[in-house]
């Protein structure tokens, strides 16, 4: 692969800047993590920080909502706002000549937003309604309600917030978490495309230079669970998500914890698609990911089926799950390289995908790891070695939820 | 980029747009065979034979495809619409020779009876799947109700009755009539030489029969009127509404797309300001989909049931506007920014090249680089989209719900 050119900077008052500049592409995209997602909401009030990230485009310095967004799409800006569990992300995607004027609009969103009252019932609304609709959509909700009862709280709360929190949201709440939580200490914005360095370095200088940083808050622990669990619905379909602990991306043996659910699930060749769909044809969906926040790490495997193949499907799932213990092949792992091998060098195409993966790495690693580095540490895994990896971390103690007409049997 | 096309004897159409400045190459297989090719007879089957595709030939099994792929880092898949079935991978350049020889496997797969029973569960899974969620029900229902009685009115995935009377002696006939080379452009994107794609060709598919299947493509007549599917314990309310708008070779699509981003753009449109962005509607686009012969306006509204009748009055009220008044050099030099940026980051990656470069020439046997398309956007009038406007006309034709509301509620 080629060598990356990636350059990192700390400004005075905390913010990190992670750039890398790709010639080859006209584009440059930006992701900013600013520590302010939803761990921090506060304890009855779950949405703060989703309700929020709507409102922070509702208006920003001297550009009411509509001008603020007329003029990012005059700028060609394809852009996203979200919040997530440790971070509210902003990111977007443009031509790399726009780039300098979309940072200094972002210095407004970030350091000056308005959020005006007179936009809170709007934007409370709308968040009330996409709530709604994932209360309509079993496959999308599952996740939301299995992270709930799999991962300790507050790092298992829905990032999208609850009917309840958000019914009982203020626009004072929204004010007071923005004040609270958004520091330059924490925050990370990772810029890729056809940049230069020394430009971008200047502008976002002068554009956060400024920011303030303060402490962070406190977090606090609430309870998580139950490890069985059913919710009723009348679908079409049994919806079946598992869950069981792993180790987080920071962790030596990340790579060998991530071959281990890309054996499960990396591929049409991986086993769950060939005995649970293939073999047996007992659902079009399943798989499984790896899913690591900075402080813990699960793995999440979703099946889809008709109900009355649900109990059948749970069964032949957790089965596959738990014979990862009884060892994997040469072939398994040889594809799972391969696969990994593409998918990094394919990611050199996209400016928008690099600026959010130097981002993600600095949140978890403090550094970058450039793409040669992760090719040396995959091309490093062998057999012994991630069969030693599944011996200490089995799939086992699973979490498992079921959204659907009846209830299953839990036969472990 | 370069640009390259030939034909081999038996009428298979191959097209490359080749750049050394990528890393991966995209390579596609466009059948021009789909739904509104079926009888209701074999509703589905055009989607059931692209998952049996996956099942393999004389040469190599269902695992063999399966692990081959993975083997050489591919990103691959097929898709099925009403008009084409697509078979596609990207990969690194240097595994070009393997993904050439499997996508070809795809196309003329050996279709064995145990392989088909088994799959036919997967088909009943995935309709099921799409049962559950309210907007592809949605969308497949309101174009059968619109496209009542012409053949884009089938349905993609076929009914639970009619994939379970589905034989494999069907599926083979289907398929003799529908795969044959002259129906099926080979469409390649990314860093390779033309040189390397012709010899594989060669190869690999000089030896499929030549021939082409008709299809009737007279413009569609729509059957306005609406349905209601009841879903008493949902929340929302889902609406989904087709108009009639220009065909897929119909030199009003360029304006079409710009309209539909000035008018229902998922955000700064008129229909995100009136609806979305007042917390009205958790959803209110507008949407342009092409076709060989026919074309649609498609209204997509999310909301709470009680304020359907007011969002659908908005939404009139934003079309009766725009039909008469047409659009402000404002919105569209904006509509024009925001397009130019998105076919730009799109064209960065073969893959995301490679539908534009086969669907021009499913359809119109034309090529456009990423420079042409671009100079088409700019060149946009406010008097061409009047143009589009007065001959076709944003409507709200035909009509499905899904949700709560046990009837339409009209103002």
């Amino acid at each position: 692969m080629n060598e990356q050119q990636i350059h990192t900077e700390v400004l005075p008052n905390g913010l990190t800047l992670v750039m890398e500049k790709m010639p080859a592409v006209q584009s440059a995209a930006f992701t900013m993590l600013v520590p302010a997602g939803s761990i921090y909401d506060p304890q009855d009030e779950y949405g703060t920080s989703s309700v929020l990230a709507d409102m922070l485009t509702r208006g920003a310095g001297d550009r009411n909502s509509r001008e603020l967004s007329s003029d990012l799409d005059n700028l060609g800006l394809q852009r996203s706002e979200s919040a997530g569990t440790s971070h509210i992300t902003l990111s977007g995607a443009t031509l790399a000549d726009n780039l300098p004027e979309v940072l200094r609009i972002y210095g407004d969103i970030v350091l000056r937003p308005q959020i005006p009252d007179d936009q809170f019932e709007a934007a409370r609304e709308g968040a009330l309604q996409s709530l709604y609709a994932l209360e309509d959509e079993p496959r999308q909700k599952i996740f939301s309600e299995l992270k709930q009862r799999c991962i300790e709280k507050p790092w298992g709360r829905p990032n999208e917030g609850t009917i309840e929190g958000v019914e009982k949201l203020t626009n004072q709440t929204l004010k007071s978490h923005y004040q609270r939580n958004f520091r330059p200490n924490g925050a990370i914005l990772g810029i890729a495309g056809n940049i230069d360095f020394k430009n971008v370095q200047e502008i976002v200088q002068q554009v956060f230079g400024d920011w303030k940083p303060q402490d962070p808050p406190a977090l606090i622990p609430e309870e998580t669970g139950p490890k069985w669990d059913h919710i009723e619905h009348d679908s079409a379909q049994t919806h079946i998500g598992i869950s069981y602990d792993s180790i987080t991306y920071s962790d030596p043996l990340y790579f060998a914890a991530w071959a281990s659910v890309s054996i499960l699930s990396g591929g049409m060749s991986s086993r769950l698609f060939t005995e649970v769909r293939e073999k047996r044809g007992l659902c079009y969906s399943i798989y499984a990911s790896h899913s690591s926040m900075k402080q813990l790490a699960r793995v999440l495997c979703y099946a889809g089926t008709t109900n009355e193949r649900a109990q059948e499907t749970l069964d032949v799932t957790l089965a596959e799950l738990q014979n990862l213990s009884t060892g994997i092949t040469g072939a398994e792992l040889d594809r799972c390289k391969a696969r990994a091998k593409s998918s990094l060098v394919m990611q050199q195409e996209s400016s928008y995908s690099r600026s959010s993966s130097i981002a993600r790495d600095w949140h978890h690693l403090g550094r970058v790891t450039t793409l040669n580095e992760v090719q040396d540490q995959i091309n490093a895994l062998t057999v012994p070695r991630v069969e030693a990896f599944i011996e200490s971390h089995p799939a086992e103690d699973f979490t498992i939820l079921t959204i659907g007409p009846r209830m299953l049997e839990k036969r472990i | 980029m370069k640009f390259h096309e030939t034909k081999l004897n038996n009428g298979l159409q191959i097209i490359g747009e080749l750049s050394p400045n990528v890393h991966s190459v995209a390579i596609g297989f466009f059948v021009n065979t789909g739904s509104r090719d079926e009888t209701d007879a074999i509703s589905g089957v055009s989607h059931f034979l692209e998952h049996m595709a996956f099942k393999g030939n004389d040469k190599y099994t269902a695992d063999d495809i399966n692990r081959i792929f993975d083997e050489i880092g591919a990103r691959h898949n097929a898709s099925t619409s009403e008009e084409v079935t697509l078979y596609y991978a990207a990969i690194l350049p240097e595994y070009l020779p393997q993904a050439f020889e499997l996508l070809t496997a795809l196309i003329y797969p050996t279709l064995r009876q145990d392989d088909f029973d088994m799959e036919k569960n997967v088909i009943l899974e995935e309709i099921g799947m799409y049962e559950d969620q309210p907007s592809f029900k949605a969308y497949e229902l309101v174009m059968q109700r619109h496209f009542q009685g012409h053949p884009l009115g089938q349905s993609i995935l076929g009914s639970p009755e009619s994939i379970a009377a589905l034989t494999s002696t069907q599926m083979r006939d289907y398929h003799a009539e529908h795969y044959k080379a002259g129906n099926i452009v080979l469409a390649v994107a990314g860093n390779i030489h033309w040189r390397e794609i012709m010899e594989l060709a060669e190869q690999h598919c000089s030896s499929w029969p030549a021939g082409k299947s008709p299809r009737d493509t007279r413009e569609a007549e729509p059957n306005p009127g609406a349905q209601m599917i009841p879903k008493p314990d949902s929340l929302q309310q889902h609406i989904m509404q087709l108009g009639k708008g220009p065909a897929a070779t119909d030199d009003l699509r360029y304006a079409a797309e710009l309209l539909s981003v000035v008018v229902g753009d998922d955000g700064g449109s008129r229909m995100y300001w009136e609806l979305v962005d007042p917390g009205h509607a958790e959803m209110a686009e507008l949407g342009y989909n092409e076709y060989a012969g026919s074309g649609t306006w498609l209204t997509y509204l999310g909301c709470r049931p009680e304020q359907v009748e007011a969002n659908l009055e908005r939404i009139a009220k934003i079309y009766a506007d725009l039909n008469e008044n047409g659009i402000t050099e404002t919105e569209l030099e904006q509509a024009k920014n925001k397009v130019l940026s998105r076919i730009v980051l799109r064209s960065e990656r073969p893959m995301g090249r490679l539908s534009s470069l086969g669907n021009n020439w499913v359809y119109r046997q034309e090529y456009h680089s990423v420079e042409h398309d671009l100079e088409l956007v700019r060149s946009m009038t406010c008097a061409r989209i009047a143009e589009l406007l007065a001959s076709y006309p944003l409507t709200q034709q035909s009509t499905i719900g899904i949700g709560p509301l046990a009837e339409l509620p009209v103002g």
